[in-house]
Order: C-alpha cells, then sequence, then structure tokens
C-alpha cells in the first residue's frame, strides 16, 4: 500500500511494518488516533468548552447547593470536585464517538490496519487528556473559589487526579463506543459509567480528602490510590479485550 | 404429526415438574424456617428471615456468575443461545437481587434500627442490581439483535469484574463493620437453622433453574421469530418485485 504523499513522518512510522516491533507499532497507532482526536478539539474547539463550562457550572450550583462559605473546603470540595470532573467527562465519552458518526469515519477506522485495542487506547487517551485538562483549570479555580491553599498538595494531588482520571476514560471509553450506537445512548452513557464505576468514584474522594486534611500520599490515602490502580488495570484491559466486539459492525 | 423426541418430552416433564418442585420446596422451606429452626437467641423470630435472605443472594451471585460465563462464551463461539442464556441468568438473577434488597431493610429495621445502612454486603448489593439493571436498560434501547447481544456480552463479563472491586471498596469505605450473621460453611448455625437454611438455597436454586427452563426456550422462540418475520419480509420484497 503506498501512502498519500501529504501523510506526517509519524504516520508513515506507524503504518510502516518493519520499523518498530509489534507492541510498539500498535502504541503508536494508539498515539496517533488519540493526537488525531485532539487535533480536531483544537481545530474547532466543540467540546472543551463545553466540558470546562459545565463543571464551573456544578460548582457553582453546589455551592448553592450546600454553602461552602460555611462549612470545610475539605469535607465537600473532594465529592464536589469529582462529581464536576466525571460529569465532564461524560461529555467528553460521548462525544468522543459521535465525532466518528460524521460522515460514517467509524467505518474508515474500522478498516484501517490498526487493532481495535490501540484505538480503544487512542479514544481513551485523548479522552484521559481531555478531562485533565478541565481539571488542570478548574482545581486552581476551585481553591480560589474556596479559599484553599492547593499547592503544598499539588504533586501528590496530581497523581490522585490522573490515576482516577485513567479509570474513569478507561471505562467512559468503553462504554461511549456502546452507547454511540444505541437508541438513548446519551442517558445510556450516564447510567453505565456511573454504576460501575462505583468503587472509582469512592476512591476519588476518599483518595482527595485523605490527601487534603493529611497532606501526604501516605496512609489511608496510599491505600485509595492504590485500589484506584488496580481498577485502572483490570478496566483497562477488560476493555482494551472487548473493545473489538463493541465496534464490531 | 411426529412422536417427540425423548430429549424434548424430557425437557417437557422437567418443565411441568419444577415448577411443582419450587412450591414443594418452598413450603417444605417455610415449615423449616418457622417451625423446625431454632429461635435465635438475640434476635428472635426476626432472625426468620435470614432463611429467604442470604440463600436468594447466594443463588443471585451465581446467576450472575453464570451470566459472566455466557457472556464468555457467546463471544468464543457466537452462538446465540449463550446470549439467551445469559439474557435469561441476568433477568433471574435481577430478581433474587430485588429479593435480596426487600427482605434486606425488613430485618435491619427491628435489629439494626434503620431499614438501610451503607454496609459493605447491603451496597455491594445495590450497586450489582444498578449495574444488572442497566445491562437489561442497554439491550433494550439496542436495536440490531447481533450488536445488543455483544454489547451485552461486554457488560457480563465488565459488570461481574467489578463486583469484587465495588466489594472491597465499600468495605474499605465503611470501615469494621460487625458481621451479624457469620456463614462461613454453615459453621456458625445451629443444625436446625441449617437445615432451614438449606431448604431456602434448594428452594431458590430450584426457583433459578425453573425460570431458566422457561426463559431459554422463550428466548429462542423469540428468536425464531424474529427469523421467520425477516424471511417473511424477504419473500414479500421478492414477490413484489
Amino acid at each position: 500500500m503506498s501512502l498519500p504523499a501529504s501523510s506526517s513522518p509519524a504516520a508513515r512510522a506507524a503504518l510502516n511494518p518493519g520499523v518498530l516491533p509489534g507492541a510498539g507499532r500498535e502504541a503508536r497507532k494508539a498515539v496517533l488516533v488519540c493526537a488525531k482526536d485532539l487535533r480536531i478539539e483544537w481545530r474547532n474547539l466543540d467540546n472543551l468548552p463545553a466540558m470546562f463550562f459545565f463543571s464551573l457550572l456544578i460548582l457553582v450550583i453546589f455551592n448553592f447547593a450546600f454553602d461552602f462559605a460555611s462549612s470545610d473546603f475539605r469535607i465537600l470540595a473532594p465529592g464536589v470536585l469529582w462529581v464536576a470532573f466525571t460529569f465532564a467527562g461524560v461529555l467528553s465519552f460521548g462525544h468522543s464517538f459521535d465525532l466518528e458518526r460524521d460522515a460514517d469515519c467509524i467505518q474508515g477506522l474500522r478498516i484501517a490496519p490498526i487493532d481495535p485495542g490501540s484505538l480503544y487506547l487512542g479514544k481513551m487517551m485523548a479522552n484521559g487528556v481531555s478531562m485533565l485538562l478541565v481539571e488542570l483549570v478548574v482545581l486552581p479555580l476551585s481553591a480560589l473559589l474556596f479559599g484553599a491553599d492547593l499547592l503544598p498538595v499539588a504533586a501528590p494531588l496530581g497523581a490522585v487526579v490522573l490515576a482516577h482520571t485513567v479509570g474513569f476514560a478507561a471505562v467512559g471509553t468503553l462504554f461511549g463506543a456502546m452507547t454511540a450506537r444505541t437508541r438513548r445512548g446519551d442517558v445510556l452513557l450516564p447510567i453505565l459509567l456511573f454504576s460501575v464505576s462505583v468503587p472509582l468514584m469512592i476512591s476519588a474522594v476518599k483518595s482527595t480528602s485523605a490527601l487534603l486534611s493529611e497532606g501526604t500520599l501516605r496512609g489511608e490515602a496510599a491505600t485509595w490510590l492504590t485500589m484506584a490502580c488496580i481498577f485502572d488495570v483490570v478496566f483497562v484491559t477488560a476493555a482494551y479485550l472487548t473493545f473489538e466486539y463493541v465496534l464490531e459492525e | 404429526m411426529t412422536r417427540p423426541s425423548p430429549a424434548r418430552s424430557a425437557a417437557r416433564a422437567l418443565r411441568l415438574l419444577l415448577p411443582v418442585a419450587v412450591t414443594g420446596l418452598a413450603v417444605g422451606t417455610l415449615y423449616l424456617a418457622f417451625f423446625h429452626a431454632a429461635r435465635e437467641r438475640v434476635m428472635g423470630d426476626i432472625q426468620r428471615i435470614f432463611y429467604f435472605h442470604a440463600p436468594a443472594g447466594l443463588v443471585c451471585f451465581f446467576a450472575f456468575f453464570v451470566t459472566f460465563l455466557a457472556s464468555i462464551a457467546y463471544l468464543a463461539t457466537r452462538r446465540p443461545v449463550w446470549d439467551i442464556v445469559g439474557r435469561a441468568s441476568t433477568e433471574a438473577g435481577l430478581l433474587l437481587c430485588s429479593i435480596v434488597l426487600l427482605t434486606g431493610p425488613l430485618w435491619a429495621r427491628p435489629v439494626w434500627g434503620t431499614y438501610w445502612t451503607w454496609e459493605a454486603r447491603l451496597t455491594t448489593t445495590l450497586v450489582l442490581w444498578l449495574i444488572y439493571a442497566a445491562y437489561l436498560m442497554v439491550r433494550r434501547y439496542t436495536d440490531d439483535p447481533d450488536q445488543q447481544a455483544r454489547f451485552a456480552a461486554v457488560l457480563g463479563i465488565v459488570g461481574f469484574l467489578d463486583v469484587p472491586i465495588v466489594y472491597w471498596s465499600v468495605r474499605v469505605w465503611r470501615g469494621h463493620h460487625p458481621l451479624v450473621l457469620k456463614v462461613s460453611g454453615g459453621g456458625g448455625l445451629e443444625q436446625s437453622m441449617q437445615h432451614a437454611f438449606l431448604g431456602g438455597v434448594a428452594t431458590y436454586v430450584a426457583l433459578y433453574a425453573c425460570l431458566m427452563m422457561l426463559r431459554v426456550p422463550m428466548g429462542r422462540q423469540e428468536e425464531e421469530l424474529r427469523w421467520l418475520r425477516e424471511r417473511a419480509a424477504a419473500m414479500r420484497d421478492a414477490g413484489s418485485r
């Protein structure tokens, strides 16, 4: 197969067998899929502003619901933040596959020489990055709004946020692909996501609040972080292996 | 008319016998639970609901395990029967799960003083119920039958993998809650109580088998009907051309 002259060196390297060993080649393709999704998002900014705006709105709504001014930031913030992040995530997971419905792009991806598992990983990474971008803005903003100092715990907080974002993106991407092809997919996606990710939600809130009150990643926060990593491994693997059946026509 | 094959008539006989067996076992368990089993020292008669509650929980887990296995079998072989088994088992499991969730609070109210507490087992059962209810919802909202079977199989696998993680996380979340009824191989139960408990297990196993015996053939008939409809539509199209 000859590649079009316009394709980038990266694309050439990824599609040219023999350049990289099998696993490396598939990883490369996953990165390409992720880069493609992020590039589309960067060019038309269709979804990120909505995600950001939505999570900000959730903070504001919860502020009225719980009155943050009269309560301790460390008690309410973890729950509120994770609700904001995951709700924003839902927008990303749904959009990720709506994108491919346009002009039947999914058909192109299906016949492209990409392992379905790599396609899944690419999509998952793109969703994860979108969530992380929102979190990167909303976290400092929430610290500002609620008058808390997050700087001393910034590094461990980053680890906690990353571990849980991966888990939510892992489950969300699998279900996003599924519900993009059902009736009422917009309704089914959150139903599936939030029922299966209950343990992740618990550990996200618990590890964040342990971190905020203790200031280190030891003890309780570490237990929860381990639990999140187990969840990540189990669900990334399960979704990686079953994605081809979801994608199948 | 041709004579039905022996396997078929055996299946039919079993289908007639099972409901009778379930009824018999249920009556027997009622007797064991209310008259045979000893009165629990602390909780009194309230404890007797345990003979209906815990066995339902056990068989409910078993049903979801069957869904898990059937889901793997379906993705590996693509034989529609595994999809039908998975669906039937989920429906039966969800029914049993509902029984667990309804009988639990009835017991908890007088004993714990509250209908609901976010204890590990309770919460896990509730999350289990939510996951498998979502499984049935996805089936309902997916029109293409093959797609429906594939999505359901993926959910049957992913959902079951979630169960131990949910249980573990809720346990750590709530700290150490006292286990009110410890059933480890029946060792913690007095003998007459064991009889009632085993009676309960037998009843629910028979009920599960009975529901499967009814639901799986029904699923096959649905499949057949769908196939006939497609055929009829194709023939109609060919005729009008």
